[in-house]
C-alpha cells in the first residue's frame, strides 16, 4: 500500500492525501456501529448547567489545600521532566543502538498512568510512584524526539572534528550546540505535558490536582470543580511567565522539598517477587502447558480481544473527530480569517481544550453522558483538535506575516477554502498522524473511568490483584501502539511532509 | 617518488548522490609534499572530490568544508578548539566549556590575534560576518595540526589581500594541500599543480607553471561558448577572479 501510496503521490499530491483521507473516514464509519455509544443519563442538560455553574462561579472553601495540589502537581512535572530530559538526550546519543530503540519505544507506549498503577503495587501512593509514573515514559519520548533532532541538523561540523575525538565531547561540540533551541523548546512543551500527565494522576489516588477534580465531581461540589480547571488552565497559560530558567535551581529544590509524603502502604512490595513471579500466569510458572493454553485462550476471548477492539474502534472515530475539529475551530483563531481582534476569543477557547487533560474532559462528558464511548472520543477530539488546531492558526499567522498579502486574495470562506485549508493541509495531517498513537493509548486509559476499553480490564485486574492479567493486557496495549507508531510514521513519510 | 609518498589514489572513481551523477572516471594521485589546486564552475564536483579525498585519510586530514561548518552558538573560542578535540579528555573538553582550559586558551589567543579574530574570541559566530566566519574556520582547521589540509572555498568571503595572506600561511603550515578555490591568480601563484574539473571530469592536470590565467579561462568559458574561444573581454582589470559564467 505504502508503495503505490507513493507512487500516487508522485503523480498528485493532493490525491494521495485525498485517498489517506478517505481510508480513515470509511474505517471509522465502520466502526461506529460496533462502538459503545450509548447515552445512559437521564438529562445531561441539568448537570451541563451545574458544571456551567460551577466554572462561572468557582469557590474554594480550603485555599491551603488547593494551593498543596498545586504544588505537588508542579513538584511531579518538573522533577520528573528534570530527570527525564538528561536520560532521554544520553539515549538520544546511543540512538542507533537496536536495544536502545527498543527499549525507548517500549517504556514509551505504556501510559503514565499504567506505569502509575504498576509503580503503585512496588512503592504505594508514594513521592516516587509520581515521579517514576513520568519520567519513565518520558524519557523514552525524550530519546526518540531528540534523537530526531540530531538527524535533522547538518553533519558538516563532526566532519571537521577530529577523528579521534570522544563520541561523547563530539556531541557536546557539535549536535547539542547546533540543536539547542529546538531541544529547549521540545523540552518546554514536554513539561507542558508533564502537567498534564501529573494532574490526572490524582486519579489513580496521588495528591494532585486530579485526586480533588475528581473527589469535587463526585460529591457534586462543582464550585470547586471550576475553581480546579480554572487553576490549571492559568498554571498552564502562565508557564512562560514563571518557568525562567535562572529560577529553576531554585525550583528543583522546592519542588523536592515539596514532594508528598508516603501515604497508604510504605512497606513496599518486592520488587524481585513482582518481576519474578506476581506478573507471570501461575500455570507459567508451573509448567502447566495446558492450563496455560486454557488462561491464554479465556484471557484473550474475555478481556483482549473486547479491550482492543473497543479501545480501536473508539481511536478511530475519535481521530477522525478529531480533523473534524481542527477544521472548524483553526479558522476562529487565525489572523486572516477571524481578524486581528476576534481571533483572541478563538485563541482563548483552543488554550483551553489543549490545557485541559483528555482525562479530566472525559470525566466531564462522562458525568452528562455516562459510561460509553461517547465522552472518550468527544474528549479525545476536542483536547487534540484544540492541540493541532492552535498549531494551524500559529503556522497560518506566521505565513500572514511573513508574506506581503495579495490584494485580490479571496476574503471569508473563499480564502477558508481556496487558501488556508489548502497550504495548512499537510501540516494537518501530518500532526494528525503524530497524535494518532497518544491518542489509541489516551483511549486505552480511559477504561479506568469505567468504558469497555484496555484500561478498564488493566484496572480491574490491579484492582483484583491479578497482576498476571494486568501485565498481559498491559504488553498487548504497548505492542498495539507500537504497530500503530510504525505505520503512522511510514504514511507521514509517504506524503514527506515535516511537523510544524 | 616512492609507493609510500602517495597520500590520496582515485583510479576510474564515479560518484552520484542518488540518481544524480556528480563525478565520472576520476583519475588522481596526490603525493606527499604536493600542493594541488581544483579549479573549475560550480557545480563541477570540486566539493565531492574533496570529500572522496577526506574519506580515504580521516586521520591525517584538516577538512574546511564550504560554508566553514561552524557551530552557531559556541564562541570563536570553542569553534576553533573543537579541531584539537583528540588532544583531550573527554571531561577536559567538557570543563573547556566552562572554564577555557590554559593551555588552549594561551594557543588560541596567539592565533586568534594572528586571524584577526581577538576582539571577537568571546563571541559566538552568529554574530560574525562572512569573512570573520571564513577565518574561524580557518582556524579550526590550523588547530587540527594535521599535515594534509583540505580546504573547500577556504578563501572565498576574504579581501584580496588577506586571502592571499591567509591562504600561504595555511599552505606553510601543512605539508600537504589540495584546495579548491575560485580565484585563478591565488591557484597560480601559491600551488604547484592545478588540476580542473568540468560537469565530473578532469579536463586539465597540469604543473602551475606551465599554466597562464588565459589558458584556465578558456575551460570555464567553455561551458557558456561552445566552440571553446574565450570571449573577448575578459582582460586585466579584474584578473583576480574567475568568471564563472
Amino acid at each position: 500500500m505504502m508503495v503505490a501510496l507513493r507512487q500516487s503521490l508522485q503523480q498528485s499530491s493532493v490525491r494521495s492525501l485525498n485517498s489517506v483521507c478517505l481510508l480513515m473516514i470509511i474505517a471509522a464509519l465502520l466502526a461506529l456501529p460496533f462502538a459503545d455509544f450509548r447515552i445512559y443519563s437521564v438529562d445531561p442538560w441539568s448537570e451541563l448547567s451545574r458544571i456551567g455553574m460551577g466554572l462561572l462561579l468557582p469557590g474554594w472553601q480550603q485555599p491551603l489545600s488547593l494551593l498543596q495540589a498545586i504544588v505537588h502537581t508542579i513538584a511531579f512535572a518538573l522533577l520528573a521532566v528534570a530527570i527525564a530530559a538528561p536520560l532521554g538526550l544520553l539515549l538520544a546519543m546511543v540512538f542507533r543502538w537496536r536495544v536502545v530503540r527498543l527499549f525507548c519505544a517500549a517504556v514509551r507506549s505504556v501510559h503514565e498512568l499504567f506505569w502509575g498503577l504498576i509503580f503503585m503495587q512496588l512503592y504505594g501512593i508514594s513521592a516516587l510512584t509520581g515521579l517514576l509514573a513520568i519520567l519513565v515514559p518520558f524519557t523514552g519520548m525524550f530519546a526518540k524526539v531528540f534523537a530526531e533532532i540530531f538527524e535533522q541538523q547538518s553533519n558538516t561540523p563532526a566532519q571537521t572534528l577530529p577523528q579521534a575525538a570522544p563520541a561523547l565531547a563530539r556531541y557536546v561540540y557539535t549536535l547539542i550546540p547546533q540543536s539547542l533551541p529546538a531541544l529547549l523548546s521540545y523540552t518546554r512543551y514536554r513539561f507542558e505535558c508533564a502537567l498534564r500527565s501529573s494532574a490526572i494522576l490524582g486519579f489513580i489516588g496521588l495528591p494532585t490536582l486530579g485526586f480533588h477534580l475528581e473527589s469535587a465531581f463526585k460529591q457534586g461540589y462543582y464550585s470547586e470543580a471550576g475553581a480546579l480547571l480554572w487553576a490549571f488552565l492559568l498554571l498552564i497559560a502562565s508557564i512562560r511567565y514563571w518557568l525562567r530558567p535562572r529560577l529553576l535551581p531554585l525550583y528543583l529544590l522546592a519542588a523536592i522539598w515539596a514532594l508528598p509524603e508516603t501515604v497508604g502502604f510504605s512497606s513496599g512490595g518486592s520488587l524481585w517477587r513482582f518481576i519474578s513471579e506476581d506478573i507471570w500466569p501461575t500455570p507459567l510458572l508451573q509448567g502447566d502447558w495446558p492450563a496455560l493454553a486454557e488462561w491464554g485462550a479465556e484471557m484473550w476471548q474475555r478481556q483482549v480481544w473486547p479491550g482492543l477492539l473497543q479501545t480501536l474502534l473508539l481511536t478511530q472515530v475519535a481521530v477522525v473527530l478529531t480533523g473534524v475539529v481542527i477544521l472548524l475551530t483553526y479558522p476562529l483563531a487565525s489572523r486572516s480569517l477571524a481578524g486581528p481582534w476576534m481571533r483572541w476569543p478563538g485563541r482563548f477557547l483552543l488554550l483551553a481544550l489543549r490545557s485541559a487533560p483528555e482525562m479530566v474532559l472525559a470525566y466531564i462528558f462522562l458525568l452528562l453522558f455516562g459510561p460509553s464511548g461517547l465522552p472518550v472520543v468527544l474528549a479525545l477530539a476536542l483536547h487534540n483538535g484544540g492541540l493541532i488546531a492552535f498549531l494551524v492558526a500559529n503556522a497560518s499567522d506566521a505565513e500572514e506575516a511573513s508574506r506581503t498579502r495579495r490584494p485580490d486574495d479571496p476574503t471569508g470562506l473563499k480564502r477558508y477554502a481556496y487558501v488556508e485549508t489548502p497550504r495548512r493541509f499537510p501540516a494537518l495531517l501530518a500532526l494528525l498522524f503524530y497524535r494518532w498513537e497518544v491518542i489509541l493509548r489516551e483511549s486505552a486509559i480511559m477504561g479506568l473511568l469505567g468504558v469497555a476499553t484496555l484500561g478498564f480490564f488493566i484496572d480491574s485486574a490491579f484492582e483484583e490483584i491479578r497482576y498476571d492479567r494486568a501485565m498481559l493486557l498491559i504488553v498487548v496495549g504497548a505492542l498495539l501502539n507500537m504497530v500503530v507508531d510504525t505505520v503512522s510514521r511510514r504514511l507521514r513519510r509517504s506524503f514527506a511532509v515535516a511537523p510544524v | 617518488m616512492t609507493e609510500d609518498a602517495l597520500l590520496f589514489r582515485l583510479t576510474g572513481v564515479s560518484h552520484s548522490y542518488g540518481e544524480q551523477p556528480v563525478l565520472h572516471g576520476i583519475d588522481l594521485c596526490v603525493r606527499r609534499g604536493e600542493k594541488l589546486a581544483l579549479l573549475g564552475p560550480s557545480g563541477a564536483g570540486k566539493s565531492t572530490l574533496l570529500n572522496l579525498l577526506y574519506e580515504q585519510r580521516p586521520g591525517e586530514c584538516a577538512l574546511q568544508p564550504q560554508g566553514g561548518a561552524l557551530v552557531e552558538l559556541l564562541s570563536v573560542y570553542h569553534n576553533i578548539f573543537m579541531g584539537g578535540l583528540d588532544r583531550v579528555g573527554t571531561l577536559a573538553s567538557l570543563w573547556n566549556l566552562v572554564r577555557p582550559l590554559p593551555a588552549a586558551r594561551r594557543d588560541i589567543t596567539a592565533m586568534a590575534h594572528q586571524l584577526g579574530l581577538e576582539e571577537k574570541l568571546w563571541h559566538s559566530v552568529d554574530r560574525l560576518s562572512g569573512g570573520q566566519r571564513q577565518r574561524v574556520a580557518i582556524g579550526r582547521a590550523l588547530y587540527r595540526q594535521q599535515p594534509i589540509y583540505l580546504g573547500d572555498e577556504p578563501v572565498s568571503s576574504l579581501d584580496p589581500l588577506q586571502a592571499q595572506l591567509l591562504l600561504s600561511h595555511v599552505l606553510a603550515q601543512h605539508e600537504t594541500a589540495v584546495v579548491s578555490l575560485h580565484n585563478r591568480r591565488l591557484a597560480l601563484e601559491n600551488f604547484d599543480r592545478v588540476v580542473v574539473l568540468r560537469d565530473g571530469r578532469i579536463c586539465c592536470d597540469s604543473p602551475a607553471a606551465a599554466l597562464s590565467s588565459e589558458q584556465l579561462d578558456a575551460w570555464y568559458l567553455q561551458a557558456s561558448s561552445p566552440d571553446g574561444h574565450p570571449v573577448a573581454g575578459t582582460t586585466d582589470d579584474d584578473s583576480w577572479v574567475i568568471r564563472t559564467s
